[in-house]
């Protein structure tokens, strides 16, 4: 399995000069099967460069999205995919008790927000909402969706082919309302998702400052995506949904910082544009 | 086992409120109480962690204002389960320190996304003590 991350920018797209090493597109990740079947995960300002790279003649694209948050979202109108003719592609997406998926996507796919529907695209598109409790199969994967602590329905992935696994948090605010270290024994949002994986994409969009002021927001500090990989026995832990208010400089700074002073049981990473893992 | 997110945020509400409150699976299994709760049952969820149903139930004897026990089935928390309907009542019980204790009991059940029936909350006030 080969996983590519094409936007790790959370909340807003952050272009320029200060963001490049890390890149300024939102969530977009792409996981690659050995078979060269294609995942995506989520579908912010990331999916528009990875799907350039989609040839016409792939057969089926699924794209995995985790909530409908705009930054993970805000890239699908511009998604190649969607404009090849007969493509067989497959959104799939967390059920909200209101509107089907279909409908709450259209509300960005449609005007005034979007020029073209979702209906009108010339793709052969099926819309799914994930079920909470069975494991989808999708080509060689095999893909477990969870609901997890964030506001609104949000789900996170853990994804598997053959002995090698992922898990994609990118949103997740485990220690919502914990005082002290996150709780075992099942009562972490998301850790059995990320149980033991060999690569923890996970939300860390936070200092400790900034969490003071936004708490419930559903993002994570640094130091409880590390705390949550270290639980969950993470392989590798790929910090992600950087802050746009956290440039280059900033973001190297605190994760080196980070490293340093915390001696973390997990090898970790700031996610940046580009980045290539082979599981 | 991974517990539904919606049962952590309860959990963690729960621990945030001065009022006694029990979560329960739809089993009736005990998985949380809170501080205020450990006063009614005479234990601290730190040290008992999760108690099956039976076992919770036989720590806390119900009557009503006659001192006659009330059967299990008549008990908020049951009906709520049972029912998937919200219920009310009062009841009383003899604490850990043998004082007679007027309780306000409501539950409710708890239905998440995709309508998963998750299991109850208890939420518990005391009423005049007579």
């Amino acid at each position: 399995m080969r996983v590519k991350l094409w936007g790790t920018r959370g909340s807003l797209p952050t272009p320029g000069p200060d963001t490049s090493r890390f890149g300024g597109n939102t969530s977009c990740v792409e996981v690659r099967a050995d078979d060269d079947s294609i995942l995506v995960l989520d579908a912010g300002t990331g999916i528009r460069n990875l799907g350039r790279t989609i040839p016409g003649t792939c057969p089926r694209v699924d794209v995995l999205i985790s909530h409908l948050h705009m930054d993970h979202i805000q890239g699908m109108g511009f998604f190649a995919p969607f404009y090849v003719p007969g493509l067989e592609v497959h959104i799939w997406g967390p059920a909200s008790p209101a509107e089907t998926l279909r409908a709450r996507l259209g509300r960005y796919m449609s005007p005034p927000l979007f020029p073209v529907r979702l209906r009108d695209l010339p793709c052969n598109l099926t819309v799914h909402e994930v079920p909470g409790d069975e494991v989808l199969r999708i080509g060689p994967f095999e893909v477990r969706a969870e609901l997890v602590c964030h506001p609104g329905p949000t789900v996170g992935y853990r994804i598997t082919e053959g002995a090698r696994s992922l898990a994609y948090l990118p949103d997740h605010e485990p220690g919502l309302g914990v005082r002290g270290p996150l709780l075992g024994n099942g009562w972490t949002s998301g850790q059995s998702l990320a149980d033991r994986v060999d690569l923890l994409i996970h939300d860390a969009q936070y200092t400790q400052h900034q969490y003071d002021q936004r708490e419930g927001w559903g993002h994570s500090t640094f130091d409880r995506a590390i705390e949550f990989a270290e639980l969950s026995r993470a392989e590798r832990l790929v910090l992600f949904h950087h802050d746009p208010d956290h440039d280059d400089a900033t973001l190297a700074s605190l994760v080196s910082s980070l490293v340093k002073n915390r001696r973390p049981d997990v090898a970790i990473t700031a996610g940046f544009e580009g980045e290539v893992f082979d599981l | 086992m991974q517990r539904a997110v919606e049962i952590i945020l309860m959990r963690q509400l729960a621990s945030y409120l001065a009022m006694p409150i029990f979560l329960v699976d739809p089993s009736g299994n005990l998985l949380f109480y809170n501080e205020p709760a450990e006063a009614l049952l005479g234990c601290r969820f730190d040290e008992t962690g999760e108690l099956p149903a039976a076992h919770w139930a036989s720590l806390f004897k119900a009557t009503d204002s006659a001192g006659v026990p009330l059967p299990a089935d008549e008990l908020p928390l049951v009906t709520a389960l049972r029912t998937k309907h919200p219920a009310h009542r009062d009841f009383w019980i003899v604490g850990l320190d043998g004082q007679r204790r007027h309780l306000k009991l409501t539950a409710f059940p708890l239905v998440g996304q995709a309508a998963r029936f998750l299991g109850a909350v208890a939420l518990f006030w005391e009423g005049d003590s007579r």
